[in-house]
């Protein structure tokens, strides 16, 4: 379980490094959908199955389709850092510094000394309830807020 | 019997479960080509294959040695990368999703109750579907990575239609679902046991959806607009040759395999059926009525491609948004109010 968890862990590391210095954009798609799929894996080691095949099924076989759709159409090839790029490399290095220490001071006052954290009870059963009893609201006024974007979307694209 | 011996003993039941599944379901598409052939050319009043071994039985070796055999070209404007990739992907999934398929109860060797089933998941139903929901990954960038005009067409023509009836694939379960209570495939399967009515008698509708959309998620008549020989030469895999083509063959057939297997354990009681006889053939006649359940629908699968002629590609986007779609939610609707008005 360790070793699964240490390799899935590596594995997404290195593919979200992948996502950002590569200059291709389908590679870079690629690649988040293997960090995504990695991500799952360590639901599964966490015992939140549920979680691991809604995050494949929404993340990884939709939402990155539309993705790869958009540079396939656009027909996106090897790209050249522009201006911008600069001066991501001039403020990129302390921002990784300043975000890595927040979100380790994060985990260790969460967890202070615990080597993994407490199995999770996330059942479909226990989410549904979650989602429809406790946290109903949040839940519908997202489900409209997506589908007033969806509305904008339909007519920024009748317009033209 | 200690632990670690236990473990081992489960080890080795699972890679042999495996080993013997991948066979039979390797053997099983090879001989569906075959099958395929025949049926579709008597349809048409033809022979079909017959040269090469008795009624052609040896065909599909004889086609997988040509596979095998011919010159490999890759595109000189391919992306190599993902050239190479896309027909592994489609391979694998293809393959993957059968680890969860049950195909009947369980047998006892040696003390041990073993189940005929790889590995049994709660969220089993989840797990086939985030498999196929990654499907289209291998078709969209086999079309991209070609670099050439129709594959580019039948990738894209493929994401979109597979994206489009997905949804209407997973909507049409959820009906199955709020009866049933539960996402492992066994359950279900159970569940039918205990009200001795399969679910295809109180989910008509939801099976109508779900094998249409299944079908176009399988990309075939008359839904293959992605590979639509007349308009597009080939499609996603135009520039495909020999083995790389034959995978994308068999990731094909394969996909109808899995989506008759959901089909038979979701709506027609899966391993059930009558049983009789002696003991050991009340614990193999289940396996046999399944896999006649998943004969039945890939022969379904071969008579609407010798039966149909192909949709428009408008006629096949407006029927799975403006129908499809709508009667899956309404039949959720439907479910829903029987459901809370029955507890």
């Amino acid at each position: 379980m360790v070793i699964l968890f240490y390799i899935a862990a590596i594995v997404a590391i290195l593919a979200a490094l992948g996502v950002v210095l590569q200059k291709t954009p389908v590679y870079s798609a690629l690649l988040l959908i293997v960090v995504l799929c990695s991500l799952a894996v360590i639901y599964l080691l966490l015992g939140a199955e549920f979680i691991a095949f809604i995050q494949v099924i929404v993340y990884a076989g939709a939402i990155m389709v539309l993705f790869v759709l958009v540079i396939m159409l656009l027909n996106a090839r090897r790209e050249t850092p522009g201006q911008g790029s600069r001066m991501a490399r001039w403020l990129g290095g302390p921002l990784l510094v300043v975000f890595l220490a927040e979100i380790v001071l994060a985990a260790w006052r969460q967890f202070p000394g615990a080597a993994s954290p407490p199995p999770l009870n996330a059942g479909p059963a226990a989410i549904g309830q979650l989602l429809f009893r406790s946290y109903v609201l949040p839940f519908e006024v997202t489900s409209i807020l997506i589908l007033v974007a969806i509305l904008g979307a339909v007519v920024l694209a009748k317009k033209s | 019997m200690d632990t670690s011996s236990d473990t081992a003993f489960f080890l080795g039941v699972t890679v042999v479960k495996v080993v013997v599944i991948l066979w039979v379901l390797l053997t099983a598409t090879a001989y569906l080509t075959w099958l395929e052939r025949k049926v579709v050319a008597h349809i048409q009043s033809r022979w079909g294959p017959y040269r090469v071994g008795p009624h052609g039985l040896l065909q599909p070796l004889a086609d997988g040695l040509k596979f095998l055999f011919k010159e490999d070209i890759v595109p000189a404007d391919a992306d190599r990368v993902i050239y190479w990739l896309a027909p592994f992907i489609a391979f694998t999934l293809a393959f993957l999703a059968i680890a969860v398929i049950p195909f009947g109860g369980s047998f006892s060797f040696h003390g041990h109750v073993i189940p005929f089933q790889i590995t049994d998941l709660d969220v089993g139903l989840l797990f086939v579907l985030a498999v196929t929901s990654l499907g289209v990954y291998s078709i969209a960038l086999a079309g991209w990575s070609s670099n050439s005009k129709y594959p580019l067409f039948g990738g894209l023509r493929s994401s979109a239609q597979m994206i489009s009836y997905e949804l209407s694939l997973g909507l049409a379960l959820i009906g199955v679902l709020m009866i049933t209570g539960t996402l492992s495939l066994r359950g279900i399967v159970e569940y039918q046991q205990q009200h001795g009515m399969w679910n295809i008698f109180k989910q008509p509708v939801g099976f109508l959806v779900y094998f249409t959309a299944a079908i176009a998620e399988t990309n075939r008549v008359p839904f293959d607009l992605p590979e639509g020989e007349t308009e597009l030469v080939g499609g996603y895999h135009t520039e495909y040759s020999s083995f790389k083509f034959a995978m994308f063959f068999i990731a094909e057939y394969a996909n109808m395999v899995t989506v008759s297997c959901v089909a038979t354990l979701l709506f027609f009681g899966g391993w059930l059926g009558p049983l009789f006889g002696p003991p050991w053939l009340r614990t193999w006649l289940p396996v046999f009525w399944f896999c006649f359940k998943v004969f039945c629908f890939l022969f379904f699968y071969i008579w609407l491609r010798g039966t149909l002629p192909r949709f428009r590609y408008d006629q096949l986007m407006a029927f799975g948004w403006k129908v499809l779609l709508p009667v899956a939610l309404l039949n959720i609707l439907v479910t829903g109010a029987v459901v809370a008005a029955s507890s």
